[in-house]
């Protein structure tokens, strides 16, 4: 078997005339969580599409455990679990329903089948749940259901696309902590499409796409650790006011979040004595950091990734 | 082919359907209204078929009518059946059912299945309390001496019709988006085929009306279970075809739709991404 869950090279798709990936090419190593990173529109969803046998292989070479996603599509199925950005679970059925048909999907039956959804309801502290329709549940715990749903066969490999998108970020720490906690222990391999900072830096590798060509790819660590300087984030008064003084003064262009501007520092020592000279009246607060993942995507493609390009998803 | 996958999405269209009930509502309640007031307001204009001049008794409009009735709560039935295709997309569960490792020939039988169950029942139904109605005065005295091998075979042969329906609806569903387009032909294709079927009026003897009434498959389905409804035996003529024909096309019909059906989800397809 290879050393490899996913392999990808020279891959292409493109929807009629609209190229949405161009020779991509990258390989995830069993047991890693894999994120795949872009805006929208950036091609992580059409790749998601290819690798979860939606849409066929157009050009360029896909395998999943080694099997050739082009030609056994059946064989790839059985190896995945994917979840969905848009829901899939049966909102008018139960929860235990709703696993119990996922099951026998998959091949799961009788005292097995039962065993394992059971152990998924405790593993995602649905068990209180289990007879409740999952149209009555909270976005938090229908994630959940998504996510036992789709471990329930023991997947080799699990796709997830945007798994928290819609959730305050209590539900979101709740998703990945359960998520890792499952996946770790059983060596699952996890893709992940997202375009969430905070859930990109949790990966053990990333793939940066846009306008469907690979940026970059390496751990989040390695990846900031290419970045010189740091990010200053200064929060203001009114950082509407404050913008032009502060660029006139640095001399460079920064960022407005309400009343947050963000920008990035080579000298940080002397920028921030500029700053708190000019404007120390208006700073309410600041903040020094090392570059973020959204710094080395606006550095390697000049866009940011939170405003995407144009979306063809 | 997987039959357990089969029986667990076909169980899920069940549930489903158990927790609408408003859809057996509009599947069984318009087709009996249909019955009851087309009965009453045609009792007099009605001119029964060539093919009935021969039998023992004079044929009813309500009694002509009633295994068109059967036929429309089998189509309204395939039709919600099929809609839920369309929905399934919607929701997202569709493609969490093509990313499984399912045959997709699976995928359509479990559609049949929950929509032949569904519609035998609701016919069924139907034909067992419709001739009742005449105790309360609201229809005709139907003769229901039954016999079980009768009922059998008239359950077989609905089964069949609901299959061959479902899997009209399927083909016509699967490239839609929106269950508007589905009323859309509904309106327009799936109501006059069944107009057209001899279930509502007899055809003449010529012109196109004729022609068209004998290319239709579902003439065949609604001959056949009017021959196996209705205690004399029929004559065989042009718009009511002999019980072997009926078979055959009707078989030939649903086996030919089935398999268009497989095909079309077999072919990976962006529209099937949500």
């Amino acid at each position: 078997m290879s050393e490899f869950a996913v392999i990808a090279e020279a891959l292409s798709y493109a929807y009629g005339s609209c190229r949405a990936l161009e020779d991509v090419e990258f390989s995830v190593p069993h047991g890693n969580l894999f994120g795949l990173l872009g805006p929208n529109g950036s091609g992580k969803t059409t790749l998601f599409r290819l690798l979860s046998t939606l849409i066929p292989i157009q050009s360029g070479m896909l395998h999943v455990c080694g099997l050739d996603v082009a030609t056994c599509q059946s064989d790839v199925r059985r190896q995945l679990g994917v979840t969905f950005q848009s829901p899939a679970v049966d909102v008018r059925l139960t929860v235990r329903e709703n696993l119990k048909c996922q099951g026998s999907v998959y091949g799961l039956s009788g005292a097995a089948l039962n065993t394992r959804i059971g152990e998924m309801l405790d593993c995602f502290n649905l068990a209180d749940r289990a007879s409740t329709l999952v149209g009555e549940l909270s976005g938090g715990l229908k994630r959940r259901v998504e996510l036992a749903k789709g471990l329930l066969h023991s997947p080799k490999v699990l796709l997830l696309d945007e798994p928290t998108s819609g959730l305050d970020p209590r539900a979101r720490q709740d998703f990945w902590d359960l998520l890792l906690k499952q996946v770790r222990s059983q060596g699952t391999t996890v893709v992940v499409a997202t375009h969430l900072m905070p859930e990109a830096a949790l990966c053990d590798q990333l793939l940066l796409l846009d306008k469907g060509r690979r940026v970059a790819t390496g751990s989040p660590f390695d990846l900031q650790s290419k970045l010189s300087g740091e990010r200053l984030t200064l929060r203001l008064r009114d950082a509407a006011v404050s913008q032009t003084a502060v660029e006139d003064l640095l001399q460079c262009k920064t960022v407005r979040n309400a009343n947050q501007l963000s920008l990035r520092v080579s000298q940080p020592a002397e920028q921030i004595a500029m700053v708190m000279n000019r404007l120390g009246d208006e700073i309410i607060g600041l903040e020094l950091t090392r570059p973020s993942l959204e710094d080395v995507f606006l550095e390697l493609t000049g866009r940011s990734l939170v405003s995407g390009g144009e979306d063809h998803e | 082919m997987n039959s357990s996958a089969i029986w667990a999405l076909t169980k899920r269209e069940l549930i489903r359907f158990l927790r609408q009930r408003t859809r057996v509502i509009g599947a069984v309640g318009q087709p009996v209204i249909f019955w009851i007031l087309f009965g009453a307001g045609l009792r007099t204009s009605f001119k029964a078929p060539s093919w009935a001049e021969g039998l023992s008794h004079t044929v009813t409009y309500q009694e002509y009518f009633l295994p068109g009735v059967a036929a429309l709560i089998v189509l309204f039935t395939a039709i919600f059946s099929t809609i839920s295709i369309i929905e399934d997309r919607r929701e997202g569960f569709l493609q969490g059912i093509l990313v499984a490792p399912v045959s997709r020939l699976s995928i359509v039988l479990s559609k049949l299945t929950a929509g032949t169950i569904l519609a035998i029942l609701q016919a069924g139904l139907f034909l067992a309390v419709g001739p009742l109605l005449s105790m309360i005065g609201i229809g005709p005295e139907i003769d229901v001496s039954w016999t079980l091998p009768r009922i059998l075979m008239a359950a077989a042969f609905l089964m069949l019709i609901a299959a061959e329906l479902t899997a009209l609806g399927f083909i016509i569903a699967w490239p839609m988006n929106s269950t508007q387009g589905f009323h859309a032909i509904m309106s327009i294709f799936l109501m006059p085929m069944w107009l057209v079927s001899g279930a509502f009026f007899p055809g003449g003897d010529s012109g196109w009306l004729f022609w068209l009434i004998r290319i239709n498959p579902l003439t065949y389905g609604v001959a056949g279970l009017r021959r196996l409804l209705y205690q004399d035996v029929l004559p065989v003529t042009p718009e009511l075809p002999s019980m072997p024909v009926c078979l055959l096309v009707t078989t030939a019909t649903t086996v030919l739709l089935t398999l268009i059906s497989a095909r079309m989800v077999s072919r990976p397809s962006v529209h099937n991404a949500a």
